[in-house]
């Protein structure tokens, strides 16, 4: 089930400016995926961490006001140097299921428009995995919100690209199933290169092997310190409370 | 009041035609002018062998002509939605190509495809085939954003060469933006079919010897205005069906966008 047998890139990302409407969101940023790891980045609303993701997946600013500089390189075990462009998965928050498809169909969409012959159980076994295997056949306007971003976050894992860059993926789900899902996804995301980003600090603290705040007015990024423990993380532990602690602090100062 | 659409429709045809006859009575107006509702309908009993012949024709002319028309209309919206070049080159001669009366071109159609169906078929395909290649081509042009950088990712791979990057093109033209266009393409099918008969009967009267439009010129010139009416009619009846047939097919097929979805992007 792994996506690909050779080990994934790391993700580096140098002196990158993204200015929104004139005004700078960030200026010089640099930021390093670590190969084959999650690092999660929390930050408020509006400080582009959208934007973010869409330059590192090497797609377009997402409107004339947005405008940016860099490119993100993937950097392999033997150190081949390429652009972003393709390889990379991207689940957006919008999840623009394609309306006409099954879900099922939605998630095996990728193979079929590279030509290749969809692996119909790896989509079940995803589904099930994000429990909606009843859902398999359902349309996307049958399902709720919530279902939709499951499917969306099923096809971004179908894909066979060793990094998934994940804006908000628990977002449209409620306290408890989201809990769950975590712990899942990171089973999932084995062996890949993932950004996530969110807004929820218990979400990074458990998923993250790294995390990142992006604060102020343009934006840096700060490491923050991790649990020594290995994700998903017990977030009862104590040492997690300590960290979640420690980070609302930050997030406030 | 709950009333099933079937018995709403019938029971406004009953007020029609009656409205019409109590017109004809009270008006006194003469039957060589407007037959009353009644009298259409006796012709139209009386003249029911006659009628379904001519029908018969008309309708396979139109059919034929709607099958045309989206054949080539499709074929056209892909070939622009495809290739710059022929959106260069195409695009202009298209629109041009709307400034030109379509009826003016009944008489020459007659004149190259003959007396026969061919020249029928033709104007009906040429004064739909705008409609249906513009409202599809419009609906491939814009596919949502969202769902093209999304096919651009899972596909964009690097160091690839010209053939697999079209291959590649055709495949996401194919599963995304082609459904994506079925909407907007449905409305010009509509329009479609509601036009199409009348590029039939416009053919027919130029030159014929059978359908519908014939028959009604003909009964014109022997003061047979009952059969005229009937004609008519029976077009009439014909082009709704054929609309509501269309509407139903259509709604079946992109099912998917009436439920909210669509709006979302």
């Amino acid at each position: 089930m792994p996506p690909s047998a050779v080990s994934p890139p790391s993700v580096t990302l140098r002196n990158a400016s993204i200015r929104f409407a004139g005004a700078s969101l960030f200026e010089g940023l640099s930021l390093r995926l670590a190969a084959g790891r999650i690092t999660a980045l929390l930050g408020e609303s509006g400080c582009g961490k959208s934007s973010l993701l869409r330059l590192l997946a090497g797609l377009p600013p997402p409107d004339r006001k947005t405008v940016w500089e860099g490119e993100a390189r993937l950097e392999g075990e033997e150190n081949a140097v390429r652009s972003t462009a393709g390889g990379i998965a991207l689940m957006e928050q919008s999840n623009p299921l394609l309306p006409w498809l099954s879900a099922r169909a939605n998630i095996t969409i990728g193979a079929r428009l590279r030509g290749e012959t969809p692996d119909v159980g790896r989509a079940d076994a995803l589904l099930d995995a994000l429990g909606l295997k009843h859902k398999a056949d359902a349309l996307p306007g049958a399902l709720s919100g919530g279902m939709r971003q499951r499917v969306s976050l099923a096809r971004a894992l179908y894909e066979p690209a060793a990094v998934v860059l994940m804006d908000e993926p628990f977002a449209a789900l409620d306290a408890l199933t989201r809990w769950r899902l975590q712990r899942v996804a990171v089973g999932l995301l084995a062996g890949r290169t993932c950004l996530l980003v969110t807004h929820d600090p218990l979400e990074a603290l458990c998923m993250g092997d790294a995390i990142l705040l992006m604060k102020g007015a343009p934006a840096r990024l700060e490491s923050i310190a991790v649990p020594p423990l290995a994700p998903p993380r017990d977030l009862q532990n104590r040492e997690t409370q300590q960290c979640h602690a420690a980070l609302l602090a930050r997030l406030a100062s | 009041m709950n009333m099933s659409p079937l018995f709403r429709s019938l029971l406004l045809l009953l007020v029609l035609f009656a409205a019409w006859e109590a017109l004809v009575r009270l008006a006194d107006i003469p039957a060589y002018i407007l037959p009353g509702a009644v009298e259409v309908l006796r012709a139209w009993h009386e003249h029911s062998a006659l009628l379904l012949v001519n029908a018969r024709v008309t309708l396979l002319e139109i059919i034929l002509g709607l099958v045309l028309a989206i054949l080539f209309g499709g074929m056209t919206a892909l070939l622009l939605a495809l290739f710059a070049t022929a959106r260069l080159w195409l695009l202009p001669v298209l629109v041009a190509s709307q400034a030109l009366p379509v009826f003016a071109l009944a008489p020459i159609l007659i004149l190259w495809l003959g007396y026969g169906m061919a020249s029928k078929v033709a104007m009906a395909a040429l004064i739909i085939f705008f409609p249906v290649t513009a409202s599809f081509y419009d609906g491939l042009r814009r596919t949502p954003r969202a769902w093209a950088e999304m096919a651009q990712l899972m596909t964009g791979r690097e160091g690839v060469g010209r053939r697999q990057r079209f291959a590649s093109a055709w495949r996401v033209l194919l599963r995304i933006r082609v459904p994506a266009a079925l909407p907007a393409a449905a409305s010009g099918l509509r329009i479609a079919a509601a036009t199409a008969p009348i590029g039939a009967i416009v053919g027919e009267w130029v030159g014929a010897s059978e359908g519908l439009g014939y028959l009604m010129l003909r009964a014109n010139a022997r003061l047979q205005i009952d059969l005229m009416f009937a004609a008519l009619l029976t077009l009439v009846v014909m082009a709704v069906l054929l609309y509501v047939g269309m509407d139903r097919l259509l709604r079946r097929l992109v099912s998917w966008s009436a439920k909210g979805e669509r709006d979302e992007y």
